[in-house]
């Protein structure tokens, strides 16, 4: 799933619960002494079904599963240019990813390194390399064991954005946590 | 795998002779000087070679290839009076005089009772009147493009003094798909882009072919979501064998030129560093081991040195050491990075991609770092591939919408054209002339 696709669903999914937490409030409840009566409110008709059921609450998915890590935890953490060494902003993800995998121990991972196109194609498979490698380092600094993970690099073979700017470039210098096996 | 197609070509080659059916003239009066890069191309009359349809194919396909050259200019000359249909008369050279040519290539095209197709060409300085060349090629009919390339570099080398680059192939990735989901097959093609054929499904990620100088054989990668190979195919039998298993990546391979060594990139736990697999022993011995990137190897002609680049500088620079990776030495000092090293058949200049001010480069510079140029500038140009005249680049330029395609540019960079082949392809290899 690209970044993109990602962020779209996890908005959607909070877009469906404000949804229906406004649903829940507007919802007409059986009459009774807790909302005091102003005088120029009309009588409360007698109680009816609403026309509408109540909107149903995300549930989100099942704990283990691989939607569960791609949405709830995020599978990409992001680089600077020609670098691989862990960003600031990339540590709480990849701790996220640490702590899910300690949960789930029968899980295994792939990391994926990836480069933007902004270099050539030999010198980009051992960047994506790298990249792969310090976010598996990371982990097994959180504890996973290292046999679980195994590294690939897909150098710039696989960009998430075909933009040709900054923007797409930083989408595109990444490492993906692809899960492999052993999830519910 | 599909090589029928590829194997009926190899196959095909059959003993293809040539006999001089005329000593030539020691002295040409008409030269091209392809290292002042054809400022002027020099005009020259390209007839249909007399004996029908394959006569015209023939005498066509010379036409692209001199032209694609730019050191050439072949004049459209119909209406020509002097009709050449006897290659053994002297062409009528104030008619080829007035269409403004300065060499005429004539000939005439036979095929035997037992199949086998005779070629008889001559080339002419039309304003010495002296014959330059006269050459016979005797060939199966099915063959007739490759007696066109012959006759091509024999043209070329007679009036630029260089080897010819025509009777060649080149090996590349073929692309298709958006730019997200690239499909890449691995192709070989003849060099104008004919014949291509296609070896791999697009099942996998393949890269970097390369060809060894045999041109029996081709080494490339795949990558495929459980790991990378290095493979190495031999053309003649179809057979794949890989260069063996390591724990991590592995890429960027290259034959030494005596095609007996094969050197690529190992990385483990991130780090990359050069190997060399000894295709006899099948050892491989590890020459690289400092911690930074070192890939992109290309051994020297004379196999006793590897050019690659590493950023253990801090950014991609070019490096030479001798083959057992004694003797490093930075030979790049320019600003920008410098990847993608690939020594010259001749061994006089190193080619290279360079990346600087948000743009690419192909460029070359001596093996020693002097003489730095750069020979184009794109969105992105990269992987330069050597003819094997050491005086042309083939390379992939890819627009920023994504469109890979095969590019040439001759060593001065004043030569830059498209390449033969119209379809979606980058990493380009050039192999040596064929036998």
């Amino acid at each position: 799933m690209s970044f993109e696709t990602n962020r779209v669903v996890r908005l959607a999914l909070i877009g469906l619960a404000a949804a229906s937490l406004a649903a829940c409030a507007s919802r007409p409840k059986p009459a009774g002494p807790v909302a005091p009566a102003t005088p120029s409110q009309p009588t409360a008709p007698p109680y009816t079904q609403p026309a509408v059921p109540p909107s149903p609450v995300d549930q989100g998915p099942l704990p283990g599963t691989v939607q569960d890590f791609v949405i709830n935890i995020g599978e990409r953490v992001y680089f600077d240019t020609d670098q691989y060494d862990i960003r600031s902003d990339a540590q709480p993800t990849l701790t996220a990813q640490a702590q899910w995998l300690n949960r789930y121990p029968a899980v295994r991972v792939r990391i994926e390194g990836n480069a933007d196109e902004r270099g050539t194609r030999e010198y980009n498979l051992a960047l994506g390399a790298r990249r792969a490698n310090a976010v598996r380092e990371f982990l097994v600094g959180q504890g996973v064991s290292g046999s679980r993970i195994e590294t690939l690099s897909y150098g710039k073979e696989r960009p998430i954005d075909p933009g040709t700017n900054e923007d797409a470039w930083a989408k595109n210098r990444n490492a993906r946590t692809a899960i492999t096996d052993g999830a519910r | 795998m599909n090589l029928k197609p590829l194997l009926a070509a190899m196959s095909a080659v059959l003993a293809m002779s040539c006999a001089a059916i005329v000593p030539t003239v020691a002295r040409a009066q008409i030269e091209v000087d392809i290292d002042k890069g054809a400022v002027k191309p020099l005009p020259v009359a390209i007839p249909a070679f007399s004996g029908g349809g394959r006569g015209a194919d023939i005498s066509q396909v010379i036409s692209g290839n001199l032209e694609r050259s730019g050191l050439f200019q072949p004049l459209n000359v119909q209406g020509v009076a002097d009709q050449l249909t006897d290659v053994n008369v002297q062409p009528r050279f104030p008619d080829w005089q007035a269409t403004g040519a300065q060499a005429l290539i004539n000939g005439q095209v036979t095929v035997g009772a037992d199949g086998v197709l005779r070629v008889d060409f001559r080339l002419w300085d039309t304003f010495s009147q002296q014959q330059l060349l006269g050459l016979q090629f005797t060939s199966t009919a099915e063959n007739w493009r490759r007696v066109a390339h012959k006759i091509s570099d024999a043209v070329y080398e007679r009036l630029t003094g260089e080897k010819g680059y025509f009777d060649t192939r080149v090996a590349f990735v073929a692309e298709s798909g958006s730019k997200m989901a690239r499909v890449k097959k691995l192709a070989i093609m003849d060099q104008d882009g004919a014949n291509p054929s296609y070896i791999t499904d697009g099942s996998y990620i393949v890269m970097t072919p390369r060809f060894s100088a045999t041109s029996q054989e081709i080494t490339y990668m795949a990558l495929r979501p459980t790991g990378s190979s290095i493979y190495l195919l031999n053309l003649q039998t179809g057979r794949t064998e890989t260069v063996g298993k390591f724990p991590g990546m592995v890429f960027a391979p290259r034959f030494s030129p005596d095609g007996t060594k094969v050197a690529f990139s190992v990385e483990k736990g991130g780090n990359s560093d050069i190997y060399v697999l000894d295709l006899r022993s099948r050892a491989s011995t590890r020459i690289t081991t400092d911690p930074a990137i070192d890939t992109s190897p290309s051994f020297s002609p004379d196999g006793s040195k590897i050019v690659f680049n590493s950023d253990r500088g801090g950014q991609a620079q070019l490096y030479v050491m001798n083959s057992d990776g004694s003797g490093v030495r930075r030979i790049s000092y320019g600003g920008g990075r410098y990847t993608t090293p690939v020594w010259s058949p001749r061994g006089d200049f190193v080619a290279f991609t360079k990346q600087t001010g948000g743009q690419f480069h192909i460029g070359v510079m001596r093996p020693d770092g002097g003489d730095e140029r750069l020979l184009t500038t794109s969105y992105l140009d990269e992987g330069p591939t050597w003819a094997p005249n050491g005086r042309v680049l083939m390379f992939s330029r890819e627009s920023s919408s994504g469109n890979s395609r095969l590019w040439t540019v001759d060593v001065t960079g004043r030569i830059l054209r498209a390449a033969a082949y119209q379809g979606a392809a980058s990493d380009p290899a050039w192999s040596p002339l064929l036998d």
